[in-house]
């Protein structure tokens, strides 16, 4: 039975005006502007346009304000409109090794050609409250160098003459495509990739950290990590040649993970790949890390039971929206559903009751 | 052939060059330059989205890695000459005045548009690639290795 209820209306336009109200805050303190959000806020813009799996800093500024800083939220935002738009196409495997890095180090190798570059980093930042940021807006002027010319290679390429480093040789298969076809298992590495590149910050961090705690250890290292822009470049059917029709900033991190050699497999190092969109290493970091664990099939590992080497609990879990849309629906009204666990509850009890009275009886 | 090529070369980069320019920053250039021609549009400015692949490992097999937002349309002038255009974000404006140039840059106005359009266009955005290439290098380590003990 279908009982529909009305007479939400009215509160429901109140509460969202009053939300609008709450949303803006103290009228006595400026108005924040999408501008502010994109130039300061860098780093939530960065974060809600990975996992809304749209780069547009403007419209990820514009979803944070809308949702008050609540970023799951802007990140609901972003996917909404995302399905709202025709797809021209799709680009060309960007080149991270064309990357023009803002950022470049590597854990493995210290002289590595073209340096090590550390860049807006806050490592190293001693994580104290900077009260002067509280009192004015100074910033010291930033140092200069002048930069060497020409593409910074990856460290695996040239670090690798030995063999001892695990190969990804070109491969031009089609990937498919999570946005049109629902995720299938057992998935293979490309739709692994494109849900960790959008699943949620923290619960890819867990599953990476429970990796080096031991639950599906595999011994990763920073091999190199980098942060900057690429171009992005797409062929255009109707002139019938590419062209770059833009440029997006990434953070890719490529592992380098110790293994003892399997069935298959050759003693030799591993490999786990992270990219993002935007500045996140702590995201790029931990996807690289995750990648590794999912790859224990192919690499002739043992299966550990461990959370990080099972992509259907990892795949079907880490996507914000997913997890956000069925977790929050239980707070709907559920009147007919409870209503009848109700009635099932009470049927119990009289039983269990009236049992009890009988035994007594006899 | 080698010219078929070039060709597309030379128009491949203006192209490249006009999806990159900042909002609003090709309008501007091109109303400094020359007084816009009237034309026709064959495909009015329309916001999509491009998929972005990046590869397993950076040289492996492709996957898909997020959309970005574009903006195309499609023109013509008086002489005939078509103008595409495919750019970063969603100004349907800056979407216009790209596919303007393009067209504009098969007629006799190239090398007028070459120098007053493109050529400061590629120097804003080279400019500012060096300033941040230069900030990063001054990131740079220099590792040395400090001598201990007494041999």
């Amino acid at each position: 039975m279908y009982v529909a209820v009305k007479g939400g209306e009215r509160a429901i336009e109140n509460a969202h005006a009053w939300l609008a109200e709450e949303r803006r805050g103290d009228t006595a303190v400026a108005e924040l502007g999408l501008a502010q959000i994109k130039e300061q806020l860098k780093l939530s813009v960065d974060r809600v346009m990975a996992e809304g799996s749209l780069y547009d800093p403007d419209l990820a500024a514009l979803a944070i304000k809308q949702s008050r800083g609540d970023l799951i939220e802007a990140i609901f935002l972003i996917r909404a409109y995302r399905t709202t738009m025709p797809r021209f196409g799709s680009s060309k495997p960007v080149d991270t090794g064309a990357m023009a890095c803002d950022r470049r180090i590597s854990a493995t190798f210290k002289d590595l050609p073209g340096g090590q570059v550390l860049g807006p980093t806050f490592d190293y930042t001693h994580r104290l409250l900077d009260f002067k940021l509280a009192a004015d807006g100074e910033v010291p002027e930033t140092a200069m160098r002048k930069a060497d010319a020409g593409h910074v290679p990856h460290v695996t390429k040239f670090l690798n003459q030995e063999g001892l480093i695990e190969e990804s040789p070109q491969d031009d298969t089609a990937p498919p495509d999570l946005t049109r076809e629902p995720l299938e298992m057992p998935a293979n590495r490309a739709s692994r990739l494109q849900a960790l590149a959008r699943a949620d910050e923290g619960f890819t961090l867990g599953l990476a950290y429970s990796t080096q705690r031991g639950y599906g250890r595999n011994h990763a290292f920073v091999g190199e990590l980098r942060i900057g822009a690429v171009p992005v470049e797409m062929d255009i059917p109707e002139l019938g040649f590419a062209v770059e029709i833009g440029e997006v900033t990434l953070t890719e991190c490529e592992t380098v993970n110790q293994f003892k050699g399997s069935k298959t497999e050759p003693p030799q190092f591993t490999r786990g790949y992270g990219l993002v969109f935007g500045q996140s290493e702590r995201k790029a970091i931990s996807m690289a890390l995750v990648d590794r664990a999912l790859r224990w099939k192919e690499l002739g590992e043992d299966f550990e039971n461990a959370p990080a080497q099972d992509a259907e609990f990892v795949l079907y879990h880490a996507d914000n929206i997913q997890a956000t849309g069925f977790l929050e629906h239980i707070k709907l009204p559920h009147y007919v559903d409870f209503q009848s666990e109700l009635e099932l509850v009470r049927k119990l009890r009289r039983e269990a009751v009236s049992a009890q009275v009988q035994e007594a009886a006899e | 052939m080698k010219d078929f090529f070039d060709e597309h070369a030379d128009r491949k980069a203006w192209m490249s060059l006009l999806a990159k320019a900042p909002n609003g920053r090709v309008s501007a250039l091109l109303d400094g330059a020359i007084e816009r021609p009237a034309f026709t549009w064959l495909r009015a400015p329309e916001i999509g989205s491009a998929m972005v692949r990046g590869r397993a490992g950076a040289t492996g097999a492709p996957f898909n890695l997020g959309e970005i937002t574009v903006t195309r349309c499609a023109l013509t002038i008086e002489s005939g000459a078509v103008g595409h255009a495919y750019i970063q974000g969603r100004s349907k404006a800056d979407a216009e005045a790209a596919a303007l140039v393009d067209a504009l840059m098969q007629t006799d106005a190239a090398e007028m548009l070459r120098t007053n359009v493109l050529e400061p266009l590629r120097k804003e955005l080279e400019q500012a690639k060096a300033t941040r290439a230069a900030k990063a290098a001054a990131t740079k380590v220099e590792f040395f290795t400090m001598a201990r003990g007494e041999d």
